[in-house]
């Protein structure tokens, strides 16, 4: 199997998208000619498919949203870019206002298959203005989907699948898993959206997670394992539609739940998965549900402090054990 | 503006240039400062002339590219280095690195690096002035790309409404990330778009520092006597990326070497040696001024300790 990264996964996915289905084209800052010149998410597809189809836009994201929303009513599938999350909410208006809403507005007669690509996370060592994440926000906007992959193999096979989706689908990328590698088939496939995978097997505690903090959460396991505490990690995959299925079976199975994200903690989305499970598996918990986040604080530039704000291993690590 | 003010005009284009200089250097060490290391080499006409119209009491309103805003407004550069390095004795105590750093002690009261976010800030400390009939101006940098976002137009429509008193200076490097100007606006003189808002727009050579003091400084004149805002667009161009990581494959060479060739600072010393007003041995004299100011802010941040952890909870509220 091919070893790719999530960058190159994207790409590849956009590419056979859009070999596939000539209604697809994509825009934003720098999607055809860009500042970056290695193997990017977006590189060679300006090549391939021509300016018609790759739009290179100015520095106008309340124009790039609004044109997915505007091209995808009229039958094209746009995918268009957000460069960093935090520049979101200059879209925000027509992705939350619009793209959310509009089809509801119509009472069902209308549709918006458009697919806005965002890119996000701390570790970068960039600061507050393009580091953070921002996808519990867009969780809490009816008639988005929203996409948050955590691997190039589920990366290529989810935005497939948001692409081919009727509805305006919010797929967020980690800007540090773009260069992180791993295997990814290489026949034509998708996964589909809502549905959680359990990454690793386990016993005693159910860790719920996604996108970065998977790597975090698998490098506590590995220590745990080591001492007797069997971990299952669940990856979401998709915050919307929820997976509660999925969640709900493992947290039966252990009796034990931790929420892990990289997002800061005070109205983030792993209070969600703690109102679900004790809403509908309370009976099954012999722990209080725990959650291990950022703090509430804007992603700090210095190193020390970056490091401070990321949620790591042994913070995991020591919330499991407080469950026993 | 005496000859005086010209040779430290110059000279502050020289620190500029030599500090960035020495931080494009230092981030090739990956132990020194993460990311990617934004610079105006090139631009720094812009910066200084702007910097030298402007009192104390003036506020400043920047963008990504502020190194040489925030220094010829006055901000020190031992602070500014160890903001960068990422140090507690950082004008931001590590908050901020190269790209939002704030200095208040200079006016300097908002850096953004969210493209267009800081020209509605500056129609906003403008509205004080007026509100509270205050003598100061707010200068608001910002590149020709961020003249394509909303915040753009709303904040001029808005500060022209009420007459206030900001300068929109607009730092046309000719690009905006990989994109050229004509690659993402079809107006050619950004300049032009203060029509648009019956502003005055003013078009100025951007590697002409004596120029660029004139226009700002005219324009100052104007906003205090209730006559602002104005929208300058100094032309000029980046010399290098977008940032260090940027490999300039879409910027032309000829291109890069004809600017070169127009080198703000150059200009300046060459204008001011025809002229008499400044000697070589002078000139030399303010390369090795500037280079020790430099060594002194490295090792300044070099010696500074870094913040603890926990520092990071800090200033997030008053
Ligand atoms: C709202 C927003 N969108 C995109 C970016 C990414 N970005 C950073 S600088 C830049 C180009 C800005 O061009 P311009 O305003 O001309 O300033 P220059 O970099 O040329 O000085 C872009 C697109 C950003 N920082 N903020």
């Amino acid at each position: 199997m091919q070893q790719i990264t999530l960058g190159e996964a994207v790409n590849q996915a956009l590419r056979e998208e859009m070999r596939r289905d000539e209604r697809i084209f994509i825009a934003g800052e720098g999607v055809g000619v860009s500042i970056h010149s290695g193997p990017g998410a977006t590189s060679g597809l300006l090549e391939e498919f021509g300016p018609r189809r790759v739009k290179d836009t100015p520095v106008s994201e309340a124009g790039i949203a609004g044109l997915a929303v505007g091209a995808s009513v009229m039958g094209l599938l746009p995918v268009v870019e957000i460069m960093f999350n935090p520049f979101f909410t200059i879209a925000a208006d027509q992705i939350v206002n619009h793209a959310a809403k509009l089809r509801y507005l119509s009472g069902g007669k209308s549709k918006f298959p458009l697919v806005v690509r965002i890119k996000t996370g701390a570790g970068m060592g960039a600061g507050c203005q393009h580091s953070h994440n921002l996808e519990a926000w867009l969780a809490h906007s009816p008639g988005l989907k929203v996409v948050m992959p955590a691997t190039p193999a589920d990366a290529k096979g989810l935005l497939k699948s948001a692409i081919r989706d009727e509805n305006p689908v919010i797929f967020i990328e980690d800007i540090i898993l773009h260069w992180v590698p791993g295997p990814v088939p290489e026949e034509d496939y998708t996964i589909p959206i809502g549905v959680a995978d359990i990454k690793k097997p386990g016993t005693d505690v159910t860790v719920v997670t996604w996108s970065k903090a998977l790597g975090t959460a698998f490098k506590a396991a590995g220590q745990l394992e080591q001492e007797g505490i069997s971990v299952e990690i669940v990856d979401l995959r998709s915050l919307v539609p929820l997976d509660e299925a999925t969640v709900l079976e493992s947290v039966r199975k252990t009796g034990r739940l931790v929420v892990l994200h990289e997002a800061t903690r005070t109205g983030g989305f792993g209070g969600e998965i703690a109102a679900l499970a004790a809403e509908k598996a309370f009976d099954a918990l012999k722990a209080p549900v725990l959650r291990v986040t950022a703090p509430d604080i804007p992603v700090p530039y210095s190193k020390p402090l970056e490091d401070f704000y990321m949620p790591n291993e042994a913070d995991l690590i020591e919330a499991i054990k407080r469950l026993f | 503006m005496d000859n005086q003010e010209k040779k430290k005009l110059l000279r502050m284009m020289l620190l500029i240039r030599r500090f960035e200089e020495k931080l494009v250097a230092l981030s090739k060490d990956p132990q020194k400062f993460g990311g990617m290391m934004i610079v105006c080499t090139g631009q720094e006409a812009v910066a200084a002339g702007a910097g030298a119209a402007l009192l104390p009491e003036d506020v400043i309103v920047t963008n990504h590219r502020s190194h040489g805003h925030l220094l010829a407004k006055g901000a020190e550069p031992d602070l500014i280095m160890a903001e960068i390095f990422g140090r507690r004795t950082g004008y931001n105590k590590g908050k901020s690195g190269t790209l939002h750093i704030a200095a208040p002690e200079v006016n300097a009261l908002c850096t953004t690096t969210v493209v267009g976010g800081g020209i509605p800030i500056a129609m906003g400390t403008a509205f004080a002035a007026q509100y509270m009939n205050k003598d100061y101006v707010t200068v608001c940098f910002f590149g020709n790309g961020a003249s394509d976002e909303g915040s753009f137009h709303e904040a001029l429509n808005m500060a022209s409404l009420w007459n206030l008193p900001v300068i929109f200076v607009c730092e046309n490097n000719v690009y905006s990330g990989a994109q050229r100007q004509e690659e993402h606006t079809k107006v050619k003189d950004i300049a032009d778009r203060a029509v648009a808002y019956a502003m005055r727009g003013e078009v100025v050579d951007g590697n002409d520092a004596l120029a660029v003091y004139e226009a700002v400084q005219r324009a100052r004149e104007e906003c205090l006597s209730g006559a602002g805002p104005v929208l300058i667009e100094c032309k000029t161009y980046r010399w290098g990326g977008h940032g260090t990581a940027d490999m300039q494959l879409y910027q032309p060479q000829e291109e890069i070497a004809g600017w070169k060739e127009k080198c703000p600072i150059k200009k300046l010393q060459a204008d001011l040696q025809q002229a008499g007003v400044l000697t070589e041995q002078e000139f030399q004299q303010m390369e090795s001024d500037v280079e020790q100011i430099v060594e002194q802010a490295v090792r300044f941040a070099e010696a500074s300790p870094w913040p603890e952890p926990a520092e990071a909870l800090e200033d997030v509220y008053v």
